[in-house]
């Protein structure tokens, strides 16, 4: 399942992100395989926003779909 | 070091020392940036690109600011110009956020990595104490090896220790496991920040030494954020979770069920704000009782004594569109105030933390026509001043979008100048035309966008933001926000007001106004099935869109002649002013294609819509 599935307050734990510039810029956010985020709110068809240590990330949908979780 | 990677700006200032300041966006660097340096800041754009990077010089010191990045590497134009700032500086100022250390210390411990002498400057220690973290700073000294000031810079507390401090930077304890690759390059690469950057595979930093990038970036990248994982294990007690409320704030503005009112009740205040009493009462005032009514016959009497009104001279001068009369006008008794309102407004919706989450809010509306949510800010800019909208186009993150935002700001937006004339006309003619101009409007945008979108090649870039807190904003903040944001508009702006005011002098003095006019009024009559008089209304509109609009006012048109000439008219090429930021920004064929594309997109939609309705 990817970001996109997750629903909102849902926790779930990065298991891969094939693509090798999202995975650069999220890993500067801290944000790496088997970092736990939560899901903090869903836009419908529009980006996800997680919650990681104390920070919200927006992601456009079509990014949000390329993050693989889970739970 | 050679000589491109000391960009031109630095050789305006003959520095002892370059100071440079780092930071994450939304870190308070800008505050630091405009005590030290007080009023006198130079801005200039990066070369090469559209960032603009402010500088000023301190006694001996030169200090400059940089965008806000999370890391020093090549993502995007603002990063490649904070990149080759900061590979020219002598000492670095990384600002960091408190409360957001997980994500901060990233780019700390990269220029770490880069072993340029640095001091590290705490900020928001008030909202991390009031948050309930607790950070060990000696320690997270120690293990940094620099030094660190403790600052709440928006209270103006730490900011003089952290200048003083500037004399104990230090390179810092780099991490050995990413030394032991660095070292391996410094035989190919000139200097340690370069060699980093090569290292992580910088295409741009290698080409420069004719050598191949590397492929560690990612392994380097892990190896840096283990590291800050440890470091904040041992220096930072995070408690669970308490911003309930902000949190929960937050979150309405995002959810659209909430989100779109709460945007309703914003624009609303916006509107009260800039559209009822700038617009209106400041504007009134500035405009028609101080400049019309002082300024202009002063300056008039003055120069008249000297050079005849009726004269090129004079009439280039104090004629209709003089250099002294009609631009000065413009630009302090209706653009400043403008301009000011704009950014009060703009500021304190930044500072709130609200924009980030209205650009989530608005994304995925905005990618049809493909641009992301971040151009939503030179859109609302665009209702205020089309020129204004068109600078802020520098944000996003590809020329394709700019391109895309830059249209949609010339086609269809029309600035407040024109909106106030606009909502008079539409208030006489009920509520269903009103929206039937709406309409068409909105149509037209949705099209241009699509097209757009479409025929370009490419692909946009999609949204990655952080969302910053909910905060409160701090009057002094927007205030200071405001004042630099607007003087250096101004400072662009005033030249090309200029320029334009001299074009159009010309054109009226040569009969070549007259002769436009002339040319347009067929179009008028026969196509629009307009009164013959409209078409001085929609040569004007070249020069000031709200003159343009205005001398619709004075025609005795049907209601649905109105909305014709009203839709013509906001379709209409932008003024003059902005058709010369649009040169300056977007290059000649670009600007040129949008100005005789305005041309045919505003006949053809409102001939066909006369000829549907009329």
């Amino acid at each position: 399942m990817s970001l996109s599935d997750l629903i909102q307050g849902q926790k779930a734990r990065i298991s891969h992100i094939p693509d090798e510039n999202l995975r650069t810029q999220l890993l500067r956010f801290g944000i790496t395989t088997g970092s736990e985020i939560k899901c903090h709110c869903r836009l419908p068809f529009g980006p996800v926003v997680l919650q990681f240590a104390g920070q919200e990330i927006a992601l456009g949908r079509t990014l949000a779909n390329q993050v693989h979780v889970k739970q | 070091m050679n000589a491109p990677h000391s960009a031109p700006i630095f050789d305006d200032l003959a520095a002892k020392r370059k100071i440079v300041l780092v930071g994450n966006p939304n870190v308070g660097k800008s505050i630091f940036f405009s005590s030290w340096s007080g009023i006198y800041a130079d801005v200039s754009n990066f070369p090469g690109t559209t960032v603009e990077i402010q500088s000023s010089q301190i006694g001996d010191d030169a200090l400059f600011d940089t965008p806000g990045v999370y890391g020093v590497s090549s993502f995007n134009d603002e990063e490649r110009v904070a990149r080759d700032v900061i590979l020219g500086a002598d000492t670095v100022v990384n600002i960091i956020d408190a409360t957001h250390l997980e994500r901060d210390l990233f780019l700390t411990l990269q220029v770490i990595d880069m072993q340029i002498p640095m001091v590290v400057a705490l900020n928001f220690c008030d909202e991390a104490a009031a948050a309930g973290i607790i950070i060990d700073i000696q320690k997270l000294e120690q293990q940094l090896g620099v030094p660190i000031i403790a600052t709440t810079a928006i209270k103006g507390l730490g900011i003089k220790e952290v200048y003083a401090a500037l004399d104990l930077a230090r390179p810092g304890i780099s991490n050995p496991k990413i030394d032991e690759k660095v070292v391996q390059l410094l035989s190919r690469v000139d200097t340690r920040p370069e060699a980093l950057l090569v290292l992580e595979g910088d295409w741009n930093v290698a080409k420069r030494h004719g050598i191949e990038p590397l492929a560690e970036r990612e392994q380097s990248y892990l190896w840096r954020r283990q590291r800050a994982d440890d470091i904040l294990a041992e220096t930072v007690n995070r408690p669970s979770e308490k911003r309930q409320f902000r949190e929960f704030l937050g979150r309405c503005c995002l959810s659209p069920l909430t989100g779109i009112p709460i945007l309703l009740a914003v624009l609303w205040g916006c509107y009260e704000l800039i559209g009822v009493w700038v617009a209106g009462e400041i504007v009134g005032l500035t405009e028609e009782t101080i400049m019309q009514g002082y300024w202009e016959p002063w300056i008039r009497n003055l120069v008249g004594g000297w050079v005849s009104e009726g004269s090129v001279l004079g009439q280039i001068l104090i004629g209709e569109f003089g250099v002294l009369t009609m631009t000065v006008t413009y630009l302090l008794g209706l653009l400043l105030p403008l301009v000011l309102g704009f950014y009060v407004a703009l500021s304190i919706l930044e500072d709130s933390g609200y924009l980030p989450r209205l650009a989530t809010l608005v994304d995925r509306l905005l990618n049809t026509i493909g641009l992301n949510g971040r151009a939503v800010i030179p859109v609302i800019l665009g209702f205020g001043c089309v020129q204004l909208g068109t600078i802020t186009t520098r944000l996003l993150g590809s020329s394709r979008e700019r391109t895309i935002a830059t249209a949609i700001l010339n086609f269809v937006i029309p600035c407040s100048a024109q909106l106030g004339v606009i909502f008079g006309m539409l208030a006489a003619v009920g509520i269903q035309l009103s929206l039937a101009y709406a309409a068409v409007i909105f149509v037209c945008l949705a099209v241009i966008g699509t097209v757009l979108n479409h025929v370009l090649p490419g692909t946009s870039s999609a949204l990655l933001i952080d969302l910053p807190p909910m905060r409160l904003p701090r009057l002094g903040n927007v205030l200071r926000k405001t004042s630099v944001r607007t003087y250096f508009f101004m400072k662009e702006a005033y030249v090309w007001f200029i320029v334009g005011a001299l074009g159009v002098s010309t054109l009226q003095i040569s009969g070549g106004l007259a002769l436009w006019q002339k040319l347009v009024a067929p179009l008028t009559v026969d196509w629009l099935h307009l009164p013959a008089e409209a078409s001085t209304a929609f040569v004007m509109g070249m020069v000031r869109r709200d003159f343009g609009a205005a001398g619709l006012t004075e025609l005795a048109l049907s209601p649905w002649q109105v909305v014709v000439s009203l839709v013509v008219i906001t379709l209409f090429v932008p003024c003059i002013a902005s058709l010369m930021i649009l040169f300056k920004e977007r290059g000649v064929k670009e600007a040129m294609t949008i100005w005789l594309g305005a041309w045919v997109i505003a006949f053809s939609v409102g001939g066909l819509l006369a000829q549907l309705v009329l």
